[in-house]
C-alpha cells in the first residue's frame, strides 16, 4: 500500500475544503482538454475508466484515446461528439476538494452556462491564445459577471502554437481585463497555459519562465472560498418545521433551514417576514449539537422565545436589518426553456423556500451578451435569451437584489402547468457597474 | 502589464480561507440536509431507498439528523433482489428496528415465481429490480424517491440531477432535464409523475467513507476484510451461494476479501483486502487505482451505456 504524503493525507481526516467551480470555452479551445489534464494529473482519471475510453476509441478507428469520451456521459453526446448538457465532476488534491461544473460551449447552451455558474465560486473562461478575446470570450464574461461568479480565471491556451509568446499572452490577458473589469467582475486571474502540453495547468511551465504567477491548479487550491460574513445580511428561508410532539420533547418547536446569507446568534432579535412577527433565538441546533452562532451555508434548526406563527416558506431574519417586502420585482432573468416567456404570462415564482403565484407585466429591454447593447421592449424571450423583466406577485415577497445575496436575491419562474422551469432570474440591477445602454438595431436577430 | 498578470480588487489568492470556511465533509452534510428537508416541504409521501449498503446508511443517516430530535418523516424502500447477503438483510432489519420506521419491501422474486419477470441466463438479477422498484412507486403513490446514487459513480450518473423528474413510466430522460439552478430545487409534478432525489449527488465514494469515519456509523461486516469462499468469474470474485454459482469450471477457494459496493450477489464482486478498520479502509480506497464500480460491478461492464440505458427504463 502507498503511503506517499499526499495519500495519507487524503485518507486521513484533516478538513479540506470544497470549491466549486465551472468551465466556459468555445468548441475548439481545449476545454476538454484541460478538464482532462487536471482530472487526469490530480490522479482523478483511474485505470478502468481509461480502459474504457481506449476501448471506446478504439472501436470508433481512432488512433489516439479520446479523452472527450471521459467526460461525455450521454450516448447522443458521444454519438455527435459535442458536450450537451452540464456534468459535474470530482476530484481532490491533499489541499482542496473540487467540484467542477463542466459546462459545453456550444453557444445555444448559454442556459448551461448559467447553470453551472449559478453554484460556482469561480469560473475559468478558455481562450485559444492565437484567437484571442473573441465573442464567445465576452459572452462567458458577462455571464460570469451577471452571475456574480466571485471569481474569474482567464486561462489563455495553446501557448505553444503561439512560441509561448509573452506579449501575445499580455496582450489578451489586458483586453479580457479591462472587458471584464467594465462587467464588474471582482477578480481576474489571467494564466497562460497549454492544456495539451501541461504548461502551468498542474505543473509549472518550463516554457514560459517571464510567467510568475500560479498554475491552474495551485490557483484553484488556494483561491479564498468564504468570504467575511459578519457584513452580510442574515437570512433563514424556513424549509421546515420540526415537532416531534414526543414524551421527551413535548413543547420542542423548532425552524429548520439553511442559512442563506450572514450569520445568526443566540440572544439575537429577529423578525419573520411577512408577518413581522418579531422574537429571539433562543437556541440554534446545528444537526443535533446546540451552538451560539451559524453561518450560511450551515443547515441548522433555530428555536425562537416566543410561540409565534411560522411556516414553511417564511423568512427569520434580524430585526435590526429586515429586508423591504414588496409585490413587484424587477430582475434579469436567463430564459432556460424552449417555449418563449412573454408578457402577461401567468407562472409561478420560487424563491428561496416559497413559491407564490406571479404574472410577467414587462419585458423592458434583451441584452446581447456580445457587446451588452440593449433591445427595447422585445415583447418576449427565448430560449438562451437574457433580458430584463417586471413580475408582479400574488403576495408580498422580502427579494434581496442579487448583488447583495446570491441565495435570497435568485429565483425560477416555473410553468404552473406543467412544472417546467421557465428562467433563472437575479433581482435588482444585472451587472456591479453601471451597463452599457448603447443601443442599436435588432437587425441580425439572436444567435444564442 | 506584469507578468503575474492577477488583477485583484478583493483580498487576492489568501492562503488561507476564512473562519467561516466549511469543511468539505461540512459543506456536503449542509446541503444533502437541506435536499432532505426540501423534499419534507414539497412532497406528499417521499420515501427512502435502503439498500443496507453504504450510500443508503449514509442517507438515513442524514435524515435521521435533518429532522433530530423528531422522527424521520419518511419511510423506507428495499428493492429485493432475493440474492442479498444475509448480513445486510440483518443490518437493515435491525436498522428499521432502533428507528421506528416503516419498511416497503418490492421482491424480484415474488416477481419471478408469479411470472412476471424471467430470470435471466447469466443469473444476474440487478436489471430485473425496475419492474418491481416502478411498480412499487405507482401503488404506493410515492412521489419522491430518494436515491443513494452519486455523480461521481459513473458517466451517466454525472449528467443526473439532484431532482430528476420521471414519467409515470419512471423514465430518464437526459435531454429534456431541468435545469438545476443555485439551490432552488423544482420538484412540481404531475399526477403519476414522480421525482427521484439524489442529496448525495456532490459526494465521492471517499466522502462517503470519511463521512462514515467521521460520524462513527455502523455498517454490514462486509464492507471490512474478512475470509469467505468466494470463486472467479469474469476478473471479478463472488460469493458462492444457490444464486447460481459456482459452475462446473469454476472452482471455490477462501480469500482475505471485502466488498466496495452492496447489491446482488450475483453481479457483486469483492475485492481482495486486508482492511479490517475504517482508517485502512479509507486508505486503500485512497491509492485504488480503479473505481467503485469498475472494481465490483459486473451489470455496467454490459455495454458503453449500460447505466444510461437502465436509467432511462427507471433504474435508480
Amino acid at each position: 500500500m502507498s503511503t506517499t504524503p499526499a495519500v495519507e493525507e487524503l485518507a486521513g481526516l484533516s478538513a479540506t475544503t470544497l470549491l466549486r467551480f465551472a468551465t466556459a470555452g468555445s468548441v475548439d479551445d481545449g476545454k476538454s482538454t484541460l478538464v482532462g489534464r487536471l482530472l487526469h494529473d490530480s490522479k482523478s482519471v483511474l485505470v478502468d475508466q481509461l480502459e474504457a475510453v481506449e476501448h471506446a476509441s478504439r472501436s470508433r478507428g481512432a488512433a489516439e484515446p479520446d479523452l472527450a469520451l471521459l467526460t461525455d456521459g450521454l450516448r447522443a453526446e458521444r454519438e455527435q461528439g459535442i458536450t450537451i448538457d452540464v456534468a459535474y465532476r470530482y476530484f481532490a488534491t491533499p489541499r482542496r476538494r473540487f467540484i467542477l461544473a463542466d459546462t459545453p460551449g456550444h453557444v445555444q447552451y448559454t442556459r448551461n452556462m448559467v447553470t453551472g455558474a449559478s453554484t460556482a465560486d469561480l469560473a475559468v473562461v478558455l481562450v485559444d491564445a492565437r484567437n484571442g478575446v473573441i465573442e464567445q470570450t465576452r459572452r462567458h464574461a458577462a455571464v460570469a459577471a451577471l452571475l456574480r461568479v466571485p471569481h474569474v480565471v482567464l486561462a489563455v491556451n495553446k501557448m505553444d502554437l503561439v512560441g509561448y509568446e509573452e506579449s501575445v499572452f499580455a496582450r489578451i490577458a489586458e483586453e479580457f481585463t479591462a472587458y471584464a473589469g467594465e462587467l464588474g467582475v471582482p477578480e481576474i486571474t489571467a494564466i497562460p497555459i497549454s492544456a495539451l502540453a501541461g504548461d502551468n495547468v498542474v505543473e509549472p511551465s518550463a516554457n514560459m519562465d517571464w510567467y510568475g504567477g500560479p498554475t491552474v491548479l495551485e490557483h484553484l487550491e488556494t483561491v479564498p472560498v468564504s468570504h467575511d460574513l459578519t457584513s452580510c445580511h442574515a437570512r433563514l428561508p424556513v424549509q421546515y418545521v420540526i415537532r416531534p410532539q414526543t414524551a421527551e420533547h413535548p413543547d420542542y418547536r423548532g425552524y429548520a433551514g439553511q442559512i442563506a446569507a450572514g450569520t445568526f446568534r443566540v440572544g439575537e432579535s429577529v423578525t419573520v417576514l411577512p408577518s413581522g412577527r418579531t422574537s429571539k433565538v433562543a437556541g440554534i441546533d446545528l444537526l443535533g449539537t446546540p451552538v451560539d452562532v451559524a453561518w450560511t451555508p450551515q443547515s441548522v434548526t433555530l428555536l425562537l422565545e416566543d410561540d409565534i406563527d411560522v411556516s414553511r416558506g417564511d423568512l427569520i431574519v434580524p430585526s435590526h436589518d429586515a429586508p423591504a417586502t414588496s409585490q413587484d420585482v424587477e430582475a434579469t432573468v436567463c430564459h432556460v426553456a424552449d417555449t418563449p416567456l412573454t408578457v402577461g404570462q401567468r407562472v409561478l415564482l420560487k424563491h428561496t423556500t416559497r413559491t407564490v403565484k406571479a404574472i410577467v407585466k414587462e419585458i423592458p429591454s434583451r441584452l446581447t451578451l456580445d457587446d451588452l447593447s440593449q433591445h427595447p421592449s422585445p415583447g418576449q424571450l427565448v430560449a438562451n435569451d437574457i433580458g430584463r423583466v417586471k413580475v408582479r406577485l400574488a403576495e408580498a415577497l422580502a427579494i434581496d437584489t442579487y448583488a447583495d445575496s446570491r441565495r435570497t436575491g435568485s429565483f425560477l419562474l416555473i410553468d404552473p402547468a406543467d412544472g417546467t422551469t421557465l428562467a433563472a432570474g437575479m433581482a435588482g440591477e444585472s451587472f456591479a457597474t453601471a451597463e452599457a445602454t448603447k443601443s442599436v438595431e435588432d437587425e441580425d436577430g439572436w444567435d444564442f | 502589464m506584469t507578468t503575474a498578470a492577477t488583477s485583484s480588487v478583493s483580498e487576492g489568492s489568501g492562503e488561507t480561507d476564512s473562519p467561516y470556511a466549511l469543511s468539505h465533509l461540512d459543506a456536503l452534510e449542509s446541503e444533502a440536509v437541506h435536499i432532505f428537508r426540501e423534499v419534507a416541504g414539497e412532497f406528499e409521501k417521499p420515501v427512502i431507498l435502503f439498500s443496507g449498503g453504504k450510500d443508503s446508511i449514509v442517507m438515513l443517516h442524514l435524515a435521521l439528523k435533518a429532522f433530530a430530535p423528531a422522527p424521520v418523516p419518511f419511510s423506507l424502500l428495499h428493492v429485493d433482489t432475493g440474492h442479498n447477503f444475509p448480513e445486510v438483510i440483518d443490518y437493515r432489519d435491525r436498522a428499521v428496528e432502533r428507528h421506528g420506521l416503516r419498511l416497503h419491501v418490492a421482491s424480484v422474486q415474488d416477481y419471478i415465481d408469479a411470472g412476471k419477470l424471467k430470470e435471466r441466463p447469466d443469473g444476474t438479477r440487478n436489471p430485473l429490480q425496475t419492474v418491481p422498484l416502478t411498480e412499487k412507486i405507482q401503488s404506493e403513490r410515492f412521489d419522491a424517491v430518494f436515491g443513494g446514487g452519486r455523480r461521481d459513480e459513473e458517466k451517466a450518473r454525472a449528467k443526473e440531477r439532484v431532482f430528476s423528474l420521471r414519467d409515470e413510466f419512471s423514465q430518464w430522460d437526459p435531454r429534456r432535464q431541468r435545469p438545476e439552478l443555485w439551490q432552488l430545487y423544482n420538484g412540481r409534478h404531475a399526477p403519476g409523475e414522480h421525482v427521484r432525489v439524489f442529496p448525495l449527488s456532490n459526494w465521492t465514494e471517499l466522502d462517503v467513507w470519511q463521512y462514515i469515519a467521521r460520524e462513527n456509523i455502523e455498517l454490514p461486516e462486509i464492507y471490512y476484510a474478512h475470509e469467505r469462499p468466494v470463486f472467479s468469474r469474469n476478473g471479478m470474485w463472488l460469493t458462492a451461494g444457490d444464486w447460481g454459482g459456482p459452475k462446473d469450471s469454476e472452482t471455490v477457494e477462501t480469500r482475505l476479501i471485502r466488498y466496495r459496493t452492496v447489491g446482488d450477489m450475483s453481479c457483486t464482486g469483492a475485492v481482495d483486502s486486508d482492511a479490517t478498520t475504517i482508517e485502512k479502509v479509507i486508505a486503500e480506497i485512497a491509492a485504488s487505482r480503479l473505481t467503485e464500480r469498475g472494481a465490483t460491478r459486473a451489470d455496467d461492464k454490459m455495454s458503453e451505456a449500460a447505466m444510461e440505458d437502465r436509467k432511462r427504463e427507471g433504474y435508480f
